[in-house]
């Protein structure tokens, strides 16, 4: 039998900017001690505004051996940067 | 007992309930069972060291002799301290440090709700500042309760084994006396008697849905708060927190 909480990858808001970011991970029971322990754990420096939180089985990721078929192909497409546009300013934080 | 008097031992009560507990629940850092609850516990031994230093602070102020908070915290002996008999009791097992600061808990965010409203402004600026820390702390406490009480068999049987231990040392925190009374008087906090129905009612409420039963005997155990009579425990716990401060006076870094 496996007696170990399972691992929650954690996700947090900061002061500034809109994404919440990956910051690390930990274990907990269920999804609201994750989220108390991810604000005991990471949020003590009063990093954060907002916590999310996965367990990481949930996570599907890509295999590092596909990196080259995966990202290779768009490395000198400069035409799909939209450098070339004026954005106004109502549009806000894109 | 004048009103300055009265102020003084109040303010000296509710330092040394949290720099007694405080220094119980510091003494869980790096050996409790998981990392996570290492850290939480760690970072509640902090909000209560930081609470202390507010309520010892004015304490030594209003007494006037020119002691501060740290004075007062490394230079009194045992029966000089005004802390409840629940907040020396031993860590014991995990269980039992949990269980130990539900009970606490739940008493400090009922009493603190009071002392928001306090006559005295600056009681009423701590006690905002230290509700939404002990907001956390019982929500957190409450929540690890039910967690182990309905957990397994094994963690059910120790949440009961510590509630039964430390329920005698609940009923502490709301006798009052002629202190209680000046400061309800006064308005600067409430009479902690007139606050049992809503404990009761709390605990319940969180011990029920944590499978785990009351003992229905409300004997108390009692002399913590008015410094007549301490555990034995207190006296290594000050061994510990106090040795450096009296093998080396004044000494600082």
């Amino acid at each position: 039998m496996n007696n170990e909480w399972p691992l929650w990858e954690v996700f947090i808001r900061g002061q500034h900017g809109m994404s919440h970011r990956h910051v690390g991970s930990l274990h907990a029971p269920d999804a609201e001690m994750a989220i108390k322990n991810a604000r005991d754990v990471y949020t003590r420096r009063n990093e954060g505004v907002s916590i999310w939180v996965v367990e990481a089985v949930n996570i599907a990721a890509s295999s590092p051996s596909d990196k080259g078929p995966l990202y290779e192909p768009s490395e000198s497409k400069v035409y799909r940067h939209p450098t070339f546009f004026d954005i106004p300013d109502e549009v806000g934080a894109m | 007992m004048t009103r300055n008097e009265a102020l003084f031992e109040f303010l000296q009560r509710m330092g040394d309930n949290t720099l007694i507990l405080g220094h119980r629940i510091s003494e869980w850092c790096g050996m409790a069972p998981v990392l996570e609850e290492d850290i939480a516990l760690s970072n509640t031994a902090l909000d209560f060291i930081g609470q202390t230093q507010f309520w010892l602070g004015y304490a030594g102020e209003v007494e006037g002799e020119g002691r501060d908070a740290d004075r007062l915290a490394f230079h009194r002996d045992a029966w000089d301290f005004r802390n409840v008999l629940l907040v020396e009791m031993p860590n014991g097992d995990f269980g039992q440090t949990i269980m130990r600061q539900f009970l606490f808990d739940a008493w400090h965010s009922i009493y603190i709700a009071r002392l928001l409203k306090s006559s005295d402004t600056r009681v009423a600026e701590i006690a905002e500042k230290a509700s939404k820390e002990i907001a956390y702390h019982l929500e957190r406490s409450a929540d690890t309760v039910v967690a182990l009480g309905d957990g397994t068999e094994e963690s059910h049987a120790r949440m009961q084994k510590a509630l039964d231990y430390l329920y005698p040392y609940v009923g502490e925190m709301f006798l009052s006396d002629e202190v209680d009374v000046d400061m309800a008087a006064a308005g600067v906090a409430p009479d902690p008697s007139s606050l049992r129905e809503e404990y009761d009612a709390l605990v319940q409420k969180v011990l029920d849905e944590a499978t785990l039963s009351v003992p229905g005997n409300r004997f108390a155990q009692k002399g913590g708060k008015t410094g007549t009579m301490h555990t034995e425990h207190l006296g290594h716990l000050l061994c510990s927190m106090q040795w450096l401060q009296r093998a080396y006076p004044d000494g600082n870094w």
